[in-house]
């Protein structure tokens, strides 16, 4: 039998709870890079001096695989004393990933505010921070908004990574029923449909909320 | 980061590899990585061929095939990218030998990751094509050149050079990708670190090594694509 | 045959949505002739010309290229909705020039007036650039083949646009406001062009213009286009000393003050 939907069902529950796990690694993994990515871009406007390292920094991030990045904060962790459990450390490589990402989309949000507002920002007295917090910011962040959940739905679809130490999130859960039963074909293929399921709606979400952003520009 | 940083980059990555690769720590690994990082980059351009290959044919599908051939570049192309690479790569490989189908590991890590790639590629190729300007088409049209010869002489030279900075992003993911195919038992370059982590337990020395040569070979691809970039746009007579 | 003319419009109409652009149109050229085409903005003149080029299709009427029908085919005494095939080997009657020149920009000079014959007419590579050579030297470039689009004026681009064109030995040339998008230096000199290609070449020639001097000079015959329609048409002379149409006359004033 090819497909054996007894056997699918049966499976279910134990991938729904794995299911639990992978979403919570994606919505901690993006809270910390949302939150660090835009904390290197503010870092990097306020001071330019740090804007050299942080390129540096974000371009070896995104040069290397975040397989790698997995295991060096994993295995070499504990070397310098950084014990982590599993899912931490998997969910903070994932993070600084793509913080690395999005702290680039941020800066393109930023380069995009017309250098005339902060002129007029400073025609008004604000002092820099002020200035980069409340006039700046504000335009900056939503005309990125899409983009970062472009990032969100790759975060989401790296989240599997997590199998290879062992996460018992969806993909490693898959594995372990397929090794038990010798039966691959339903627990992988029902992953797959998750995460299509998942990033099809996630699409659309972002398609609706472009169209209100570029909305409430126009308006 | 311009094309200057990034050489000195890349300057300072292969003196630093040279310099661990003579000291006594790293030494060992050498051999076993430099074998890995071969795999790696025999993955990384086998899939590379298939995904332009795959996204050249699903994006002018998608835009200038009949109906079902149309439909058929769709599906694979949100198929694809609605589905995770590691996903894709643990089907081929676990369940295609369940339908009776054995491919090679190898054979199983280029498709899975070349039509990955290609997927997104589909995507750029498209609206790199759309970019183009309608007159282009007109023009050709009123030289009387077939649809056919539109495409291939006039609009896709014109879309190379808008598709080639986001190509080279999409290379850099194929590369980082491939460490993937260490789940499925092939020796690149993660396989092979990983494997001596286990027997060796030096984990700093070996992952200082795998991360330099990661970011060479990024570094290779991202420099290499500005310099075609760079061509390309002298190619179109532009002032670049 | 030899009665038939060069293009003949029949009761052609085309629209946009509900708003019709081109209204029932009559209208002849003779081999050989040179008509000028004027009207406000918006009368129609792109749409006529697109039209006869094939861009686009007509909604009802019919368009003759030396008798033969543009827009149906005769197969077996039946009338077919014509196919690519005889599209195709209509439009290679007919050339354009367009307001905006539309070079290719990854080619040269050289290389747009040799692709279109050596993929659609099997010239050899050798006799594509003899021939444009020939074309190239006659709009006065043949120093600047090997440049780029975007290292040729506007004023050169556009005269390379039409040594384009005739490579395809077109009989039948369309230009469309083929002097609106430049710098007014360089109009002269792609009307200079224009003028000799009608001096010395066996070309009817179509040309959509807003100068008024040069229409006056260069046309045999002035079709002033209004909503769609031609309002009146007159040779060259008679047109602009004696307008009878109201219409006419407050267009060639508007002109000529703005002028
Ligand atoms: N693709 C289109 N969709 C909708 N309306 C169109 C389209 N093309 C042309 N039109 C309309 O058709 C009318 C005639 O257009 P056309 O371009 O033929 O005018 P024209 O005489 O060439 O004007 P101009 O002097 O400005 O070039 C205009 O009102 C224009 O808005
Ligand atoms: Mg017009």
């Amino acid at each position: 039998m090819i497909w054996d939907w007894a056997f699918a069902i049966e499976i279910l529950p134990r991938l729904g709870q794995a299911a639990i796990v992978t979403v919570q690694a994606t919505v901690m993994g993006f809270a910390l890079a949302a939150t660090l990515g835009l904390g290197l871009t503010l870092a990097r406007i306020a001071w330019p001096r740090t804007a050299l390292p942080i390129s540096v920094g974000v371009e070896l991030v995104r040069s290397t695989p975040l397989l790698i990045q997995i295991f060096v904060l994993y295995f070499v962790g504990p070397e310098i004393g950084l014990v982590l459990d599993a899912l931490t450390a998997g969910t903070l490589a994932i993070g600084v990933h793509y913080a690395a990402y999005c702290s680039e989309v941020y800066r393109a949000g930023f380069e995009a505010v017309p250098r005339s507002q902060w002129e007029a920002a400073e025609a008004l007295n604000l002092n820099r921070g002020t200035a980069l917090m409340r006039i700046i910011l504000p335009q900056a962040i939503p005309p990125v908004i899409p983009a970062l959940g472009n990032y969100l739905v790759a975060l989401f679809k790296e989240t599997p990574l997590l199998s290879a130490i062992a996460v018992l999130e969806l993909m490693q859960t898959a594995k372990i029923i397929g090794s038990e039963s010798f039966r691959y074909t339903e627990p992988i293929t029902l992953v797959g449909l998750f995460f299509l399921g998942m990033s099809l709606i996630s699409a659309a979400l972002i398609r609706l909320v472009e169209a209100r952003i570029t909305q409430g520009v126009r308006r | 980061m311009g094309v200057t940083p990034l050489a000195i980059m890349l300057g300072l990555t292969a003196a630093a590899l040279w310099w661990l690769a003579g000291h006594e720590d790293y030494r060992p690994f050498m051999p076993g990585l430099v074998e890995g990082a071969a795999v790696t980059m025999r993955i990384t351009v086998a899939g590379a061929i298939l995904a332009v290959a795959a996204a050249l044919t699903a994006g002018l599908a998608r835009l200038y095939a009949p109906a079902p051939l149309r439909w058929l570049a769709v599906t694979y192309v949100e198929l694809f990218r609605g589905t995770s690479a590691l996903v894709q790569l643990f089907w081929l490989f676990f369940v295609l030998p369940q339908f009776g189908v054995t491919i090679d590991a190898f054979t199983v890590a280029v498709l899975a990751l070349g039509l990955n790639v290609g997927a997104y590629g589909a995507e750029v190729v498209r609206g790199a094509v759309l970019a183009v300007p309608l007159h282009q088409w007109e023009a050709g049209l009123a030289l009387n050149l077939s649809r056919r010869q539109i495409v291939a002489r006039i609009i896709l030279p014109q879309a190379v050079v808008a598709m080639i900075p986001p190509w080279g992003n999409l290379f850099i993911e194929l590369l980082k990708g491939t460490s993937l195919v260490s789940l499925i038992t092939l020796a690149d370059l993660t396989f092979r670190a990983q494997q001596m982590n286990q027997t060796t337990m030096q984990t700093g020395p070996i992952f200082t090594l795998v991360l330099l040569g990661y970011l060479f070979m990024s570094l290779t691809i991202t420099i290499g694509m500005r310099l075609m970039e760079r061509r390309a746009i002298r190619g179109l007579g532009r002032r670049a | 045959m030899m009665q038939d003319p060069m293009v003949r419009f029949q009761n052609v109409t085309k629209r946009h949505g509900s708003h019709i652009v081109v209204d029932g149109l009559n209208l002849d050229v003779a081999r050989n002739e040179k008509v000028a085409i004027i009207g406000a903005s918006g009368s129609g003149k792109t749409s006529l010309l697109r039209m006869l080029m094939a861009l686009d299709p007509v909604d009802s009427g019919e368009i003759f290229i030396e008798g033969e029908p543009l827009t149906h085919m005769e197969r077996q005494g039946k009338r077919l909705p014509p196919d690519m095939a005889h599209i195709r080997r209509m439009r290679g009657k007919v050339g354009m020039v367009f307001q905006s020149f539309n070079l290719f920009p990854h080619l040269t000079a050289m290389g747009n007036c040799i692709e279109a014959p050596m993929r659609v007419l099997g010239l050899t590579r050798a006799a594509a650039i003899e021939r444009a050579t020939e074309l190239l030297e006659m709009v006065g470039l043949a120093s600047r083949k090997d440049y780029y689009p975007s290292q040729l004026s506007g004023g050169q681009q556009q005269r390379v646009a039409i040594a384009r064109a005739l490579a395809m030995r077109p009989k039948v040339m369309l230009f469309d406001e083929v002097t609106s998008a430049l710098d007014p230096e360089t109009v002269g000199e792609v009307l200079t062009v224009i003028r000799r290609l009608g001096e010395e070449h066996d070309l009817t020639m179509m040309v959509v213009t807003h100068q008024m001097g040069f229409a006056r000079e260069f046309a045999d015959r002035v079709c002033f286009l209004h909503q769609g329609r031609i309002c009146e048409e007159a040779p060259a002379r008679d047109f602009f000393h004696n307008p009878q149409n109201e219409r006419t006359r407050a267009f060639l004033r508007a002109v000529l003050e703005a002028g």
